[in-house]
């Protein structure tokens, strides 16, 4: 286990420039979520077009971690189908736990997140922005999991 | 390590002391453990784990349940550690000491056994926002059923209580003060005398969470006049699962049970059942003996090295890392001032964000704890989601300290 398996170059540069964010006006999916343990948020924002993702966004705070995987993310789905997006959402989740071995042809910058694996409690920073992703291309609303129990 | 050179004054051996915990052996990588996460739960003492362990070997058997010669002893170890307890919070006696999981237990009797029993539409309970989650979350429940309001005493922006309103807050209306003895995210230490005083002249009663305080500071209740107090036995070398809460005589017998169930009764009918005496009418079911026992061994443990000196040694390291910190370049959160406060050091370092800071630190062998710390009323008063963590014990050294911040430095050669 080293650093460098975690804190890769192409994820130190996702965090320090992180591509796409910004709000996206008039988006028609919207989904936010965040992970109250560590203070990671993330809203996703998707335009989709013809079947297709034409456009994706994100806003948030939180680690590294969480930051760099939303960045890669929007480059990642930018264009494809809506099922082959969330196709790569349930595919990243694989390999985040540790059942698939990634192609680099398919997952292009995002293989450098397959490091995280070694690092159990971060596994949820790097798959939090794919949750919400998800969410807002199946219209589930909140991508938390939380269970809001209000009392008092 | 130049563990010589590089001591506290406070008269502890911390050399000897380290030779006690065997985990304090441990290599993280080609790293020595550097445990500076105390605040979320203490290593143990061989001492500890040999009275945990001989409990099992030689005595074990059900307390209070047993005519045989193991059912006695065990009984004896039990409420042996419980006189223990009482001595170590200068209670007046062991009746005083109910036994329980932890705060996190004590503080939900404390809600429900008294709370359900005396709260009611129009009282309020008085907490504070540095309160951990669990002196928040059980009086939320409790206000759910009773209608009773819930207020917060505010905090001033060096991270201290703002008692600066104190007298409108706390009132007739106020039928509970509920109130941490020591910040486990900001390291303050309240005024729990003054509190007390405060609480007791408008008729109210005084609830503290020790699970921080017990550990680090010599308490004694009938000096602070508090009328409940729990703490955690995990957090002060002793086994999770042990852990207690004290409570004036006429204040546990007007409280009601949590736990219905065997031994904590006196006689069952179809129709009602009647209750022992406290503190066993609080002791439903088998409670978790061989961890009080070793609770017992741990507070034997730390009167051997004295209160006094493990203040002292404390506050040294934590007057020592507040320095290193601030010239550092960290952004402390809570007093700056080692004299009032423990030693749970909450902080931010150069924009890196706590996990990532935690991820890198373990690498060097340092354990901090990275997160809200089950405080996300005082995260949210300083707008922060999560700070990083350092907190000490008597086990802890200068060079430590110094290792914690050598990380740092690599830490930032990463994301700077």
């Amino acid at each position: 286990m080293a650093l460098d398996d975690i804190y890769k170059e192409v994820i130190l540069d996702h965090y320090k420039n992180p591509r796409n964010k910004r709000e996206l006006p008039g988006a028609e999916l919207q989904c936010h979520a965040n992970n109250p343990l560590c203070g990671d948020e993330i809203t996703v924002f998707a335009h989709v077009d013809g079947g297709s993702v034409a456009e994706v966004t994100f806003e948030g705070a939180g680690c590294s971690i969480s930051q760099s995987s939303a960045s890669m993310m929007t480059e990642a789905v930018t264009g494809r189908p809506v099922p082959d997006a969330l196709k790569l959402a349930a595919d990243f989740r694989s390999m985040m736990a540790g059942e698939t071995e990634p192609s680099e042809d398919e997952f292009g910058d995002l293989i450098a997140l397959k490091g995280v694996v070694q690092y159990p409690i971060r596994i949820k920073c790097a798959v939090l922005a794919w949750d919400v992703l998800q969410d807002a291309l199946t219209g589930d609303g909140d991508a938390s999991g939380a269970q809001p129990h209000t009392v008092a | 390590m130049k563990v010589e050179e590089n001591e506290t004054k406070a008269g502890l051996d911390v050399e000897a002391i380290r030779r006690d915990f065997p985990i304090l052996a441990r290599t993280v990588g080609d790293h020595p453990l550097v445990y500076l996460d105390s605040a979320a739960t203490s290593q143990k003492p061989n001492q500890v784990i040999e009275a945990e362990a001989e409990f099992y070997r030689r005595h074990n058997a059900n307390a209070h349940r047993g005519i045989h010669m193991l059912g006695e002893e065990a009984t004896e170890a039990y409420e042996g550690a419980r006189a223990t307890v009482a001595r170590f919070l200068g209670a007046p006696s062991a009746e005083t000491i109910v036994f329980t999981r932890g705060v996190t237990e004590s503080m939900n009797l404390v809600a429900q056994g008294w709370g359900r029993t005396f709260l009611s539409e129009g009282d309020e309970v008085l907490i504070t926002e540095m309160e951990h989650h669990s002196n928040i979350v059980p009086w939320q429940m409790t206000a759910a059923v009773t209608g009773c309001t819930l207020r917060y005493i505010p905090l001033t922006d060096d991270g201290q209580l703002d008692l600066s309103g104190l007298g409108s807050l706390l009132t007739e209306r106020t039928k509970i003060l509920s109130v941490t003895g020591m910040s486990n995210a900001l390291g303050t230490i309240t005024p729990l005398r003054q509190l007390a005083d405060a609480a007791h002249a408008v008729g109210a009663v005084i609830a503290v969470d020790a699970a921080q305080l017990a550990p680090h500071v010599a308490i004694d209740v009938q000096a602070l006049d508090v009328d409940l107090l729990g703490f955690s036995g995990h957090k002060m070398l002793g086994p999770t699962a042990s852990g207690g809460l004290y409570g004036k005589a006429e204040v546990l017998d007007a409280m009601t049970p949590m736990l219905g169930g065997g031994e904590m009764i006196h006689e069952v009918f179809h129709d009602h059942s009647t209750y022992k005496p406290a503190p066993w009418k609080f002791e439903g079911g088998t409670m978790p003996l061989a961890q009080q026992v070793g609770l017992g061994a741990a507070i034997e443990y730390l009167e051997g090295l004295g209160m006094d000196a493990i203040r002292a040694h404390e506050e040294e390291i934590t007057r020592y890392a507040l320095d290193r910190l601030l010239d550092a370049g960290a952004t402390v959160y809570g007093p700056k001032d080692a004299s009032i406060r423990g030693g749970a050091v909450s902080f931010w370092f150069k924009d890196i964000h706590p996990h990532d800071l935690a991820t890198i630190l373990n690498e060097q062998g340092v354990a901090i704890r990275a997160g809200h710390h089950c405080a996300q009323l005082a995260m949210r008063r300083y707008g922060v989601p999560a700070t990083a963590r350092a907190s000490f014990y008597v086990y802890n050294t200068l060079d430590e300290v110094d290792a914690l911040v050598e990380a740092l430095a690599g830490a930032e050669t990463i994301f700077g």
